[in-house]
């Protein structure tokens, strides 16, 4: 085991304009199970691969553990990369399924059994050891296709969106597995997704990117409680924050005929007329006082809660089609019908406020 | 109603039992090929004279696989050909089920299944490796990163006594501009081990010959892929005096199947060294040129015979100054159509036309040194229907089984053999797991951040 540091690690594809990892750093705690997560095109599995050895360094380095790996072929850094794509092989049983690949790289037979079979036992799969994977569950499979992982007994296993190819049912029983999987087994791991509410349930902390560069890194809380800049507001958390533009204006941010009271001294902070106001959708309430203009567009009740989907009040119908719609949840036991116009408050005390030019937090 | 995302769509596929899982097709439907083993469910459905293989798969994965297939096509790379995909189904209780890529079985294919298998010769598991080593570094010169390079996802067809291998499945592939060395080594990493595993496999089912080690295969595999890639985009530096290595670079290519569109050429300010590197280089070096010439369309090395043929006829009726065009369309109405034509139709889907003429050929060869001088071709080719082509499996659609036990699904070979030995062992992870009902809703795209704090304060 051993603990991950990418120290200004740039990757420039050949013909690229720009990089594709733009002076990464990011430091993975020994044991720590670490999320990338972004839309396709951030950077995150040239990161990854960068890690494996695949991806070749421009500038900067990587370590793993205190070796610099920077220039070391994917064999010698001792990680297993765990891929999307595994098939099980019909004719051999489960525990050669597990252990081919050490038969690959010429682990003695002895020592091959006794590691599938310590991972078997970790996996529940001991019974299994000498069947044939034909009858095994989605949910067996997937176990066995971590077994090979595990095996290897590698100082970081890397997994590059290992739960694409999983109907939904699937994806959110195995991700609760490699999780508890990882915590016992305490190895570092690195792994890639785009999906943010996968990151967000199963990363010790997340590392959202962007363009090539690491937006924010922190604990899943932290994300979602205090995003750094508008684009981690809006990426984290479903059903996404609500990112409302507005002005400055006396005691407060102006949406509409409204102004949200904000403090005087973060308005001097943020140093800029436009900003932009972020509300979790838990954080905002029907109110029958002062409040942001909300024409209700739907409202889909979820057992106690209600969401409410809307429009800023005093649109016109052909306006209403393209602009930004609004999510609160509320309590379901008097929605508010569609059509009606609501006036929403936001709680003070969970109020995000962004410069909306530079996209940067004010506190 | 299912819908149906294609360019063309063939209107008898409509009627297919689409709200049916692929699982519960009734079998009067399907036709039970040899394949590779795949985690998701396909089957091959024969729908009036042709065949399509049918994909269960996530609605993503699907149309990316479409999409990366017709580009592959469009730039001519063997590969199955997509016909489209058919989304939104739902059984009669409307649970919605997955969507099904659609593809065109590619005739007189042959899985890695059917061609190894006891007693096969070295030799020609040699060239298989080849083939896969040809199609793999094809893939990478166009930009096109594989991601599951593995035998079950390659087919197979017969080439003059080679193979030529297309790519069957796409699903993790990703279209590069160009792929970056870490990129290529990223695929030979994957091609190792799924190769290692299959071969282990066949092995395991005994259904590899003793003689063949995967380890050994494996080892191969890389090495050729290593030369050939080295061959195809090396820099190569001599001295001014030997300018001949120019020719003989584009030489090598040649023989390798390649044509050299561009070649980077750099001489130093005294022109006495000189680094060349090619740029830009095609396969198909042989078929593009006896497609220009007879509008045969074959594989590499079936050109390649076919063209030595052309040559050896030219020669034979004196016209090495006429010009080729002329001579080749001679050579396709005198030798080449009358020979195809002596094959009697219920014999047309035992090889393709193109490999037929080339076992002829190697049949006349024998004939003729049997017998001490020439022997005509068409008479060797009636010969070789009579006493060979009769006794050959029919490989248009190769339904061949030679796997010596009987397949658990003979239309899912991902399921291995039949054996009787199946109780379900115990499980403690599934142990007082209540099966959640298939309609039970999954929010797997919500977030829940309550449960989440939850964790946190633990």
């Amino acid at each position: 085991m051993a603990a991950v540091s990418f120290v200004d690690a740039t990757r420039v594809y050949p013909g690229a304009d720009h990089p594709s990892v733009d002076k990464l750093s990011l430091e993975i705690g020994d044991g720590e199970f670490m999320v990338l997560v972004g839309p396709s095109g951030c950077g995150k599995s040239t990161s990854l691969r960068m890690l494996a050895g695949l991806e070749e360094v421009n500038s900067g380095a990587i370590h793993i553990g205190d070796r610099d790996v920077t220039d070391l072929p994917p064999k010698d850094r001792d990680i297993a990369m765990v891929f999307q794509n595994y098939a099980l092989y019909p004719h051999m049983t489960v525990g050669d399924n597990m252990g081919f690949a050490l038969k690959m790289a010429n682990v003695p037979k002895a020592e091959r059994q006794q590691r599938v079979m310590e991972a078997a036992k970790l996996l529940g799969l001991e019974d299994f050891l000498n069947r044939k994977p034909k009858a095994l569950s989605g949910g067996q499979r997937q176990r066995v296709a971590m077994g090979r992982a595990i095996v290897r007994q590698p100082q970081v296993f890397l997994m590059d969106e290992p739960l694409s190819n999983l109907d939904a049912k699937l994806r959110v029983s195995t991700r609760t597995q490699i999780g508890a999987l990882q915590a016992r087994l305490g190895v570092t791991t690195v792994y890639v997704t785009h999906d943010q509410v996968e990151a967000m349930t199963m990363g010790d902390r997340v590392a959202v990117m962007r363009d090539g560069l690491l937006q924010q890194v922190d604990t899943p809380l932290a994300l979602y409680d205090h995003p750094e800049n508008l684009f981690v507001a809006g990426f984290i958390g479903s059903p996404a924050m609500n990112l409302i533009p507005g002005e400055a204006a006396e005691g407060g941010i102006k949406v509409g005929d409204y102004v949200v009271p904000v403090e005087r001294e973060r308005l001097a902070r943020a140093g800029d007329k436009e900003l932009t106001l972020g509300v979790r959708p838990e954080n905002l309430d029907v109110t029958d006082g002062e409040g942001i203009g909300i024409d209700v567009a739907v409202v889909e009740e979820l057992g106690a809660d209600a969401y409410l989907y809307g429009t800023l009040a005093g649109l016109s119908e052909d306006e209403r089609i393209t602009a930004a719609q609004y999510v609160a949840r509320i309590s379901s036991r008097r929605p508010p019908s569609r059509g009606e116009r609501v006036r929403l408050t936001a709680d003070p005390e969970h109020l995000h406020i962004f410069n909306t030019k530079t996209g940067a937090r004010i506190d | 109603m299912p819908r149906f995302v294609s360019a063309r769509t063939d209107s008898r596929l409509i009627v297919l039992p689409w709200p049916v899982p692929l699982e519960d097709w009734p079998t009067d439907n399907l036709v039970a090929l040899p394949r590779g083993i795949s985690r998701h469910v396909v089957r091959f459905v024969r729908v009036g004279s042709d065949i399509y293989a049918v994909k269960e798969v996530l609605e993503h994965l699907a149309l990316h696989e479409y999409r990366l297939l017709r580009d592959l096509t469009r730039l001519d790379v063997p590969s199955v050909e997509p016909v489209g995909v058919v989304t939104e189904r739902f059984d009669p209780d409307g649970v919605p089920l997955d969507p099904v890529l659609v593809t065109k079985h590619l005739q007189f294919s042959l899985p890695y299944r059917s061609l190894f298998h006891r007693g096969v010769r070295r030799d020609t598991v040699n060239r298989l490796v080849d083939a896969m080593v040809v199609l793999l570094a094809r893939l990478h010169l166009i930009g096109f990163l594989w991601g599951d390079v593995s035998l079950s996802n390659t087919l197979f067809r017969r080439d003059a006594g080679s193979f030529a291998a297309y790519l069957v499945d796409a699903e993790t592939g990703e279209l590069h501009d160009e792929l970056t060395t870490g990129q290529r080594e990223h695929d030979l990493q994957i091609a190792r081990t799924n190769l290692f595993g299959e071969f282990c496999d066949l092995e395991a089912g005994g259904l590899l010959d003793a003689a063949l080690d995967p380890q050994t295969l494996v080892e191969t595999i890389e090495n050729r892929y290593r030369e050939l890639w080295a061959e195809l985009t090396e820099v190569e530096e001599f001295d001014g005096s030997e300018m001949h290595r120019i020719e003989s670079r584009v030489r090598r290519l040649n023989a390798l199947g390649f044509d050299v569109a561009e070649l980077d050429i750099v001489t130093d300010f005294g022109g006495s060294t000189i680094r060349i590197q090619p740029k830009v280089v095609d396969a198909g070096h042989h078929s593009r040129r006896l497609l220009r010439l007879t509008g045969l369309d074959t594989e590499e090395n079936q050109a390649r015979r076919l063209l030595n043929d052309l040559d050896y006829f030219r020669a034979r009726t004196d016209q090495q100054n006429a010009d080729e065009a002329v001579v080749a369309h001679q050579w396709l109405t005198q030798r080449f159509e009358p020979v195809i034509t002596t094959i009697p139709d219920d014999l047309r889907g035992k090889l393709e036309p193109a490999e037929l003429y080339h076992e002829i050929l190697e049949h006349r060869w024998f004939m003729s040194e049997a017998a001490g001088r020439e022997v005509d071709i068409v008479k060797a080719a009636e010969d070789y229907v009579a006493t060979v082509l009769r006794t050959l499996p029919d490989e248009a659609v190769a339904v061949t089984d030679n796997e010596s036990m009987e397949l658990a699904n003979p239309f899912d070979p991902s399921q291995g053999f039949v054996d009787d030995d199946w109780e379900k062992p115990y499980d403690p992870w599934e142990d007082g797991v209540e099966e959640t009902p298939d309609d039970a809703p999954v929010r797997g795209d919500f977030l829940d951040i309550e449960a989440l704090r939850r964790k946190a304060r633990g």
